[in-house]
């Protein structure tokens, strides 16, 4: 398969990827390694994954990452309630030891956490492990096991083979380094805010009834916004919200409203040093150049 | 098309290209390794090869790791692979061209050329030794490498050690009180180990008898001390100097590096367990003490280097110095801020911070402040334990 077909068929869901994103998603599934998105917050780094598991219409499953994940939370967990009470039934009955021992450390009374559930799926799944740069070293370093092996250990039940290998989207945006070793083992494309004519594409895809002027008039003025010392830059979900916005209040011309248009950069500016940098006479010069 | 390379005929095949390439990439500081080289060649498979940009964009996925690589890749790609039609000789790995040059190259030979007033100057060393050829005339200012073997003994008396330590383990633990967010089984804690619990109710029929628990245990915080001892900081580095030998004894895992026109590690000196034989050794090692300062430099090569190994998110980088820097100050900044990105905290002791109306104008001082954790004055012992409350709330 060529990649400039799954650059369209991600189009086609709604996802425009620039040239080197899609080369580096065709070679993630040709080669059937991991894919490491790097870029700031609002680029459309998850997106990648959703629509990845629409075009190969299978599941998606998700990791989120945090300080302190630890193995209960990413691989399995014993129901232990569960357990406790089959133990006490078992109990009851006088069932011997070793077979209640056998029942509540059986594949029923383990909860599969996202890791484990996504090696044993009948079809390949989608794994998105989101923000991996939150997680600390410790579990960087079990997800290269888990990553390059595909198999999990539960001491009670012995080692569980991948039944099928997921495509691993992992995502960062730079809270911390992550180690060579993971950098190494997954293949690495940088996402970066999208130039003119790709927002262009992305905001007819996802907001078709907008039109052309005011879609010119919206990217320019969001690109140039960029350009602005600002703590946090409007993302592309930042961006289709301020559309949104602009259509509900039923404007045709950024220029038209200046009170409207300091109103709506609520859904663009997220601090409020941003909002208090951009004034309304910076916003009506932004907005009139790109008119 | 036509500017893409020619190989010489007895090119033996694309996969010795590919190392050639890979080869190419690691002399200028990509971390790529055989591993690489294997599935660009793959990756190939996957795209049309003859095409250059697929050919690009496919080598960019598979070789870069990190936003760096990316920005550097395209003139590699284009310098290998692209190369106006020009005959490439030599196609196997090992190649001659190094980057190590780049960064001593033009400026510092600037500020000998200065500092050395009339004459000839000092030929540049190399960052690993012995300056090469020793120049006739004046030298004016300290940015030339003192040479002059400085016997530390004499700076640092024992008891000052000892009083240092006791203000370093002081020190240490209010840096240390750093608790993880993973639960560990423990005889005391705030939660109850429900694994543990289910397998000892097995033995009594279901019956829990005992809860384990389980707590958050401590995670130590590193340290990471930087000292400067060059000219300027003179004065102070007897202090210094006996606070690292402290904050050594204090943590064996605590790291220790001196720094004046180069980056020197003594850790390992100063964990020897006789005083003054650490002492000793480590005038060797100091060899240029109280010479030119090159902060910049010396911090540069700091994050590239033992950074990489040693300084993660539970380290606290020490930089003991006063901020003159013969180098320029956007490299200073630079610096700290990729050291920053490990995701460390940094604390600069400033010995001069201590005067009444010092202000942070030197400007690689200025230029150091937006990454610094905490800032503060250090001239004496007595400073040093001041720290004290502030560390424990970084």
């Amino acid at each position: 398969m060529q990649w400039t077909t799954r650059q369209t068929a991600m189009a086609e869901q709604g996802y425009i990827a620039s040239d080197d994103l899609a080369m580096a998603v065709h070679l993630a599934l040709s080669l059937g390694r991991p894919l490491l998105l790097e870029g700031a917050a609002g680029v459309g780094k998850t997106e990648v994954a959703r629509v990845l598991a629409t075009i190969c219409d299978t599941q998606l499953i998700r990791l989120q990452c945090y300080e302190g994940l630890d193995a209960a939370q990413a691989i399995y967990e014993w129901n232990y309630q569960r357990q406790l009470l089959t133990i006490r039934a078992a109990a009851e009955d006088g069932e011997t030891g070793r077979s209640v021992e056998q029942r509540i450390f059986s594949e029923e009374f383990l909860l599969e956490r996202p890791l484990l559930k996504a090696i044993r799926q009948p079809q390949p799944p989608v794994l998105l492990i989101d923000e991996i740069d939150r997680a600390d070293e410790e579990f960087e370093a079990y997800l290269l096991e888990v990553l390059s092996e595909y198999q999990i250990s539960v001491p009670e039940l012995g080692t569980l083979t991948a039944t099928s290998r997921p495509i691993v989207i992992l995502t960062a945006n730079g809270s911390r380094d992550l180690s060579d070793a993971l950098r190494r083992r997954c293949l690495y494309a940088h996402v970066d805010y999208p130039d003119r004519e790709t927002e262009l594409a992305i905001l007819k895809a996802r907001c078709g009834e907008v039109e052309d002027r005011l879609a010119n008039q919206i990217i320019g003025f969001v690109q140039s916004l960029r350009q602005e010392e600002l703590e946090k830059k409007p993302g592309i979900a930042e961006m289709l919200d301020f559309s949104a916005a602009l259509m509900g209040l039923g404007i045709a011309d950024l220029t038209e409203d200046p009170k409207l248009l300091q109103a709506s950069l609520a859904t663009l500016l997220k601090t409020e040093a941003d909002r208090f940098n951009i004034t309304t006479e910076i916003a009506q010069r932004l907005a009139g150049q790109a008119a | 098309m036509s500017q893409v390379t020619k190989f010489a005929a007895r090119d033996p095949g694309p996969a010795a290209r590919m190392a050639g390439f890979t080869a190419h990439l690691r002399a200028h500081g990509l971390r790529v390794g055989v591993g690489e080289a294997d599935i660009a060649l793959r990756a190939l498979t996957h795209v049309q090869a003859s095409n250059p940009e697929e050919t690009r964009r496919a080598l960019k996925t598979v070789c870069t790791g990190c936003a760096e690589d990316v920005a550097q890749f395209d003139n590699l790609f284009d310098s290998y692979w692209l190369n106006g039609g020009r005959v490439r000789q030599k196609i196997m790995p090992g190649l001659s061209e190094t980057n190590s040059g780049s960064v001593q190259s033009s400026r510092p030979a600037n500020t000998r050329q200065v500092a050395a007033g009339a004459g000839e100057t000092t030929a540049p060393d190399d960052g690993n030794g012995e300056v090469e050829a020793d120049g006739t005339g004046k030298l004016v200012a300290t940015t030339v490498q003192n040479l002059m073997k400085k016997d530390l003994r004499d700076l640092v008396q024992p008891e000052d050690i000892a009083e240092a330590e006791v203000i370093a383990r002081r020190l240490g633990a209010a840096l240390r009180d750093r608790r993880s967010r993973r639960r560990k089984a423990a005889r005391k804690g705030d939660q109850i180990h429900f694994r543990k619990l289910i397998r000892q109710s097995l033995s009594t029929g279901g019956e829990p008898l005992s809860l384990p628990k389980k707590h958050r245990p401590e995670r130590p915080l590193k340290i990471a001390a930087l000292c400067d001892v060059s000219g300027s900081m003179t004065l102070y580095a007897q202090v210094f100097l006996a606070f690292l030998a402290g904050l050594m004894r204090a943590d064996p895992a605590t790291d220790a590096y001196l720094f004046h026109t180069r980056l020197v590690r003594i850790a390992d000196a100063l964990r020897d367990k006789d005083t003054l034989r650490a002492l000793g050794r480590l005038s060797v090692l100091a060899d240029g003490f109280g010479g030119g300062s090159k902060i910049g430099q010396s911090l540069t090569q700091f994050s590239r280097t033992y950074a990489r190994r040693f300084v993660d998110g539970r380290t606290v980088v020490l930089i003991l110095s006063d901020g003159y820097d013969t180098n320029a100050p956007e490299l200073l900044g630079t610096a700290l801020a990729k050291l920053k990105n490990r995701g460390c905290k940094i604390i600069w002791l400033n010995p001069l911070k201590g005067w009444d109306g010092y202000q942070p104008i030197a400007r690689g001082m200025a230029a150091a402040l937006p990454h610094l954790d905490l800032f503060r004055p250090a001239n004496r012992l007595a400073d040093l334990a001041a720290l004290e409350p502030e560390l424990t709330r970084l």
